[in-house]
């Protein structure tokens, strides 16, 4: 969904933000659909977008900070290239979740919710990707991967790094 | 850019013969040999589109003409990828098939049904399928999920035109008839819910689905609506009839890329042909049909955070009353139904209740869809009546665990239910036999775990999801859960064990009696289930805190 979108620039933009509030002008309530687009086009949810969107809508900035931080999806700064997220629940750690967890943060050096320091990649934990008779279960930006183990998890990371950096990809 | 790299917005509904671009539609080329491979989440992430893709090189350069369908999985999901030719005995299966199996699958005469080492026989034929009743899921796999002809030509639409020929209390008490109970968690009787819905008073009513689906160990919602999104369709549009509500909202959680892009398409498709809109199937009743996308947050499973969350605000609880059947979303009288009960509504109307509430037992009416997940052999959807035991999900359908080491025990409901030991194995499933045992069936989910489990370990864990996921909004969850995970943590170090068993029972019992929701509520099920089912795990006092689980937290 919107709420990845790695490798977009993060670039602020005010026509960007206005364009999509005015695409969801008709909508009753429609302060999440708003901020997935935002995150969508730049990114992340920053400051000043969070001014826009409460000017706009006619809330306070704290009402729209307090959504922005509510939910785990969207972020107030950047992700890396590609997010990889790593399903931490019960069925997932039924067939080893929790070693392929600590393989990633070993392996790239970085904790859960941390972004390696090439830039490349944003390492996040999930509950859930509704793959759990093929676990455990990880999602590549938007691809959702099944029976994952070291080796596997290893493949995903050269292909997203040799993505972030142009490189054909293996 | 291979297609493991492209993004969901790219899944063809039907890929034609490369030399006939644009002509995706199979009177086109009616020679071609149909072939199904599953657009379903769960089997492109083994590599369908992968499979889907090589076969169509392959064919191509054989001189073979071949019709890919992308059709939603038949729910055996340890065979996926599976493919299904289209030969004139009828459709012939393999799996789990890789891409390089294309070339030999080509050769072999795979395209006529032939013999090849991944050949199944007829799916329908499969063990697994053979026992099962499909209600819910019968078109699930069969068909094309957004081809409009195949939907009708599979009995679609037959309980919408009957509804449209009811009064709708008429409908309403069809569905009190059938004895069908929510899906969603709380197995509340859906048709009484509709009443309360159609007498509130009120000119704005609402049908809210939730598919918000966030206990681990199920995805048939995410199934059903990636392969016979137009079920829902025509479920939701009944639920609005029924009620007096012209407006619906389906709130999909974001996990389910997938899902969200299949339903968008399906009521799009839905509008062009007049199932939605301004007048349903050309009378004066109007659907109009929205899907809103989660952000994250588990509680948005809650009906109220819900409601609170498509309003665009944070997923805090409600306090109940006033219920949303009276004042739910906007404040109007809204319906607020899981996927599954809905999705179970058409065939009531189609077969009539009666044939629904002869299912099943007791006041567990119908079928029900189980999952099985986890560390099990052969996972997958099961559907069958209420009261199967879950000796006969977890052995017979589900043939054990996957490292083929004992099954230990098992999670039913999701994150808030119980473990039950494996000499506790023939429980009938049905919600009242759960109850009993102190446990409860939640969405469905079935997760399976072998001998190497750390029971302890999972009784942290649920203590710990909780303190993460809490919407914060009363203290015996939000602060609760934080206490529960620093005296189970204390227990495992072996630090005071009975002092600190009898604080988590007290910590426990607060929890349940007085939490706002069933988050806290319901987080003591499966801790207080592993103190009574699998004490020595706690016993055992050798855990350092700060070990378990790696990496040490979460966020
Ligand atoms: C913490 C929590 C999470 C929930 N998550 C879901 C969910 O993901 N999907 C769902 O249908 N119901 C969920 N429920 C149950 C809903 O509150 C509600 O009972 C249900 O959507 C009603 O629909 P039904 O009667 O068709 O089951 C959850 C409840 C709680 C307390
Ligand atoms: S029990 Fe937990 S999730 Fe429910 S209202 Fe209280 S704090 Fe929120
Ligand atoms: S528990 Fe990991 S995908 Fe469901």
């Amino acid at each position: 969904m919107s709420e990845v979108a790695p490798g977009t620039s993060s670039e602020f933009s005010e026509e960007r933000v206005r364009a999509v509030l005015d695409a969801h002008r008709s909508e009753r309530g429609g302060l999440l659909p708003v901020l997935h687009d935002i995150q969508g086009e730049l990114g992340c949810i920053d400051e000043r977008a969070v001014a826009m969107v409460a000017c706009d809508l006619n809330l306070s900035q704290a009402e729209v900070f307090g959504v922005v931080s509510f939910y785990p999806d969207f972020r107030a700064s950047p992700s890396g290239a590609s997010v990889i997220r790593i399903c931490r629940a019960e069925a997932c750690q039924s067939m080893g979740a929790e070693a392929l967890a600590r393989h990633a943060t070993e392996s790239l050096g970085v904790g859960l919710g941390d972004t390696t320091a090439d830039g490349s990649i944003t390492l996040e934990q999930v509950f859930c990707l509704g793959n759990c008779a093929l676990s455990p279960a990880v999602m590549v930006n938007e691809k959702l991967v099944g029976r994952v183990d070291s080796e596997r998890f290893d493949a995903l990371v050269a292909r997203a790094r040799a993505r972030a950096s142009g490189e054909p990809q293996p | 850019m291979s297609a493991a790299d492209s993004m969901p917005g790219s899944v063809p509904r039907r890929v034609g013969h490369p030399d006939l671009p644009g002509h995706p539609d199979p009177s086109d080329h009616p020679d071609a040999v149909r072939v199904f491979v599953p657009r379903d989440s769960a089997a492109r992430s083994v590599g369908a589109d992968e499979v889907a893709e090589e076969l169509l090189r392959v064919a191509s350069t054989a001189g073979r003409d071949i019709d890919i369908v992308r059709n939603g999985s038949r729910g055996m999901l340890w065979l996926e990828p599976l493919v299904e030719v289209v030969t004139p005995q009828g459709r012939v299966a393999y799996g789990p098939v890789a891409p390089q199996d294309a070339a030999s699958l080509v050769s072999s005469g795979a395209l006529e049904g032939r013999e090849h080492p991944l050949l199944l026989g007829a799916p329908e034929d499969a063990a697994f399928l053979a026992g099962q009743k499909r209600l819910t899921f019968a078109r699930v796999g069969l068909v094309d999920p957004l081809s409009p002809e195949d939907y009708i030509a599979t009995g679609g639409l037959v309980g919408l035109e009957r509804a449209l020929e009811m009064q709708r209390s008429q409908i309403v008490d069809e569905v009190v008839a059938s004895g069908l109970r929510g899906r969603g968690g709380a197995g509340f009787p859906t048709g009484i819910k509709w009443r309360t819905v159609l007498d509130a008073p009120g000119d704005v009513k609402f049908v809210c689905c939730n598919a918000d689906e966030g206990d681990s160990g199920t995805y048939a919602d995410r199934m059903l609506m990636e392969g016979d999104p137009f079920l829902l369709v025509e479920a939701m549009v009944i639920a609005g009839i029924a009620v007096g509500a012209a407006e619906g909202y389906l709130y999909i959680r974001s996990e389910y890329p997938g899902a969200i892009e299949t339903m968008q398409a399906a009521i799009t498709i839905a509008y062009g042909n007049g199932w939605l809109g301004d007048s349903v199937l050309g009378t004066r009743n109007a659907f109009d049909l929205h899907v809103r996308v989660g952000a994250g947050a588990y509680i948005c499973g809650e009906e109220t955070a819900m409601l609170e969350s498509i309003e665009g605000r944070r997923g805090v609880i409600r306090a109940k009353p006033p219920l949303p059947a009276l004042q739910g979303l906007f404040g109007c009288p809204t319906i607020v139904n899981n996927v599954l009960s809905l999705a179970a509504v058409p065939s009531i109307l189609t077969a009539g209740a009666a044939a629904y509430s002869e299912i099943g037992v007791g006041t567990s009416r119908g079928t029900q869809v189980f999952q099985l997940a986890g560390n099990v052999r052969y996972g997958g959807i099961v559907e069958v009546p209420f009261g199967v035991t879950l000796g006969d999900l977890v052995w017979g359908y589900g043939g054990g665990s996957a490292s083929g080491r004992p099954v230990r025990a098992v999670q039913v409901g999701g994150p808030l239910g119980a473990y039950i030991p494996a000499d506790r194995f023939d429980t009938p499933m049905d919600y009242e036999t759960l109850a009993s045992v102190g446990a409860m069936l939640g969405h469905g989910g079935v997760v399976v775990f072998d001998d190497t489990v750390d029971m302890g370990r999972q009784a942290r864990f649920a203590m710990e999801f909780c303190a993460t996921e809490s919407c914060g909004k009363c203290t015996p969850c939000r602060l609760g859960s934080v206490r529960g995970v620093e005296v189970i943590d204390r227990i495992l170090a072996g630090d005071d064990r009975e002092v600190n068993l009898a604080l988590l029972d007290e910590l426990c019992e607060t929890m349940t009696d007085a939490s706002l929701c069933a988050m806290g509520g319901l987080t003591p099920m499966p801790v207080r289930s592993i103190l009574a089912h699998f004490p020595e795990d706690l016993a055992r006092g050798d855990v350092r805190p700060g070990t378990v689980p790696l990496p040490e937290s979460f966020r």
